[in-house]
């Protein structure tokens, strides 16, 4: 796109898409650490993506300042509203990104004892597709292309599925040996955020698509539903 | 479009070279291939498009874009300028506003105009909105000439500011002020449209704000069209927004989907500032 016949607005805009870059960098480190400390148990990593959390939260609080100042002072129009406006939303899904990873880092002292460890692979199996659709949706945002961020938004459904099999998996486990059962059921939470991050993906999805287009993505997406498929 | 009556029957007079389909009835304006002509040089070009009654047309675009021509096209000003050739057709209400058969003067009466600096006659405020109420004989007595004046000055939210010094000067007001009584003076003479250029660019933002306040009310009645240099203020005021770029019309649209998604990247370029 051209520049701006005021050139420090470009710098402004740019400035914003570079800050919400930073802050899916930390989502996305948080996240892919929080996965690596349940496979490998390793609780000294838990504790720093713990640790890392208020930063995500503190680039939120300065990108929601930043976009109030480029909202009153810049009166963005056409794509750059939509620019501004997506900014906002996207700052706060990667927000809930991190809050989410923090809590799959909380729980791996929790999740500790769990024998079955196919079940932590299983989950460290749904972390990594987690993961790789939070990477693309970001490449999909800095490169302000609809196409991939609408593969991250179908691709979704598999996530989905990954969760409902995990689901299955777990509580064959809880069944066969009830001590498992406060353990694994902390391993549901983990599958659970996981399938969360998936759908504040799809969210991220749709503000680029709405970003570049202009257009809403249809409010269904394809589901699969976990509570009602057994 | 009871001033212009009586009226031979309506007849679009399509230049026999084009091809123009005649306008819908519903549009209160529908402008069908307009070109506009300052002796060799083409300002406007082909030129379509329908005005609703009640609501407010925006008309945006750079300077020399050909937006205020196209405006003044409207009530036959470029009449008056003699290098000046209109093509195409305007009408109003269905009716041709360049047929033979219309009178100009009359037809200003019906489509008011407000410029960019207000220009209040140098004569008293009542004489300011009385004036054209006179000129075209549309008040039986000295009571409904007052009536008239309380009206407009009314209807333009002037007449509490005003009431008690109406034989003071027109001049003596504020300039915020000195536009709403030219506007009591267009709607006093009943007009069915009210065409804007720029109405607030010599204005402070409070006298704005009330211009702008006047114009969402005055479109319950009329049909309103605005040339402006500020996109918040057509985003503000009007519900359908036309964007001109080099004497042709780019993209016309609901006001909303303008300034949120427009379809033409000309468009998208002028109202975020990349050019222009």
């Amino acid at each position: 796109m051209t520049e701006h016949t005021v050139r420090s607005f470009s710098q402004d805009l740019e400035e914003l898409s570079g800050e919400i870059a930073r802050m899916g960098g930390l989502a996305e480190d948080m996240l892919s650490d929080a996965i690596q400390a349940i496979a490998m148990r390793d609780l000294v990593l838990a504790e720093t993506v713990v640790a890392r959390d208020p930063q995500i939260d503190n680039l939120e609080v300065e990108i929601e300042k930043k976009i109030l100042r480029l909202l009153a002072l810049r009166q963005p129009l056409a794509r750059d509203l939509r620019q501004v406006i997506s900014a906002l939303k996207i700052a706060s899904e990667l927000e809930r990104i991190g809050d989410l990873a923090k809590s799959i880092a909380k729980r791996v002292k929790l999740v500790e004892k769990v024998e079955a460890t196919t079940a932590l692979k299983g989950v460290a199996r749904m972390g990594r597709l987690v993961t790789a659709q939070l990477k693309r949706v970001l490449d999909a945002y800095t490169a302000q292309e609809t196409d991939a961020a609408n593969k991250v938004w179908s691709r979704d459904e598999e996530v989905d599925e990954h969760y409902q099999s995990l689901f299955r998996e777990v509580v064959t486990y809880m069944i066969e040996d009830p001590r498992t059962i406060s353990a694994c059921a902390h391993l549901l939470f983990v599958a659970k955020n996981l399938e969360r991050i998936g759908d504040h993906c799809t969210n991220i999805a749709e503000e680029i698509h709405f970003l570049v287009t202009g257009e809403q993505l249809p409010v269904e997406r394809p589901k699969v539903d976990a509570l009602n498929s057994n | 479009m009871s001033r212009m009556d009586p009226m031979p029957a309506l007849q679009i007079a399509t230049p026999p070279q084009m091809a123009v389909k005649p306008p819908p009835a519903d549009p209160k304006i529908a402008a069908r291939s307009v070109s506009v002509f300052y002796g060799d040089k083409q300002a406007l070009f082909d030129v379509s498009l329908d005005m609703p009654e009640r609501s407010v047309t925006a008309l945006i675009g750079p300077s020399g874009c050909g937006k205020s021509t196209f405006l003044r096209s409207i009530n036959r000003m470029n009449d008056t300028i003699p290098s000046c050739r209109v093509t195409g057709v305007i009408t109003i209400d269905g009716q041709d506003i360049n047929d033979k058969s219309i009178d100009p003067v009359l037809l200003r009466a019906q489509v008011g105009m407000v410029f960019q600096k207000p220009n209040p006659f140098p004569k008293s405020i009542f004489e300011n909105v009385a004036y054209g109420v006179r000129l075209h004989g549309l008040a039986g007595s000295r009571t409904d000439m007052q009536e008239i004046v309380e009206m407009s000055l009314r209807k333009a939210g002037l007449w509490d500011e005003v009431k008690d010094r109406l034989n003071a000067p027109g001049m003596s007001l504020s300039g915020g002020q000195q536009q709403r009584l030219v506007i009591a003076r267009a709607i006093a003479v009943s007009p069915e449209v009210i065409l804007m250029d720029e109405p607030c660019s010599a204005l402070d933002p409070i006298a704005t704000a009330k211009v702008e306040e006047l114009i969402d009310e005055l479109k319950s009645n009329y049909c309103i069209v605005i040339v402006t240099h500020s996109m918040a203020q057509a985003a503000r005021v009007s519900q359908q927004t036309a964007f001109f770029h080099m004497g042709k019309l780019v993209e016309t649209g609901p006001t909303e989907g303008i300034f949120t998604n427009p379809r033409e990247s000309r468009t998208q370029d002028y109202i975020t500032g990349r050019f222009g």
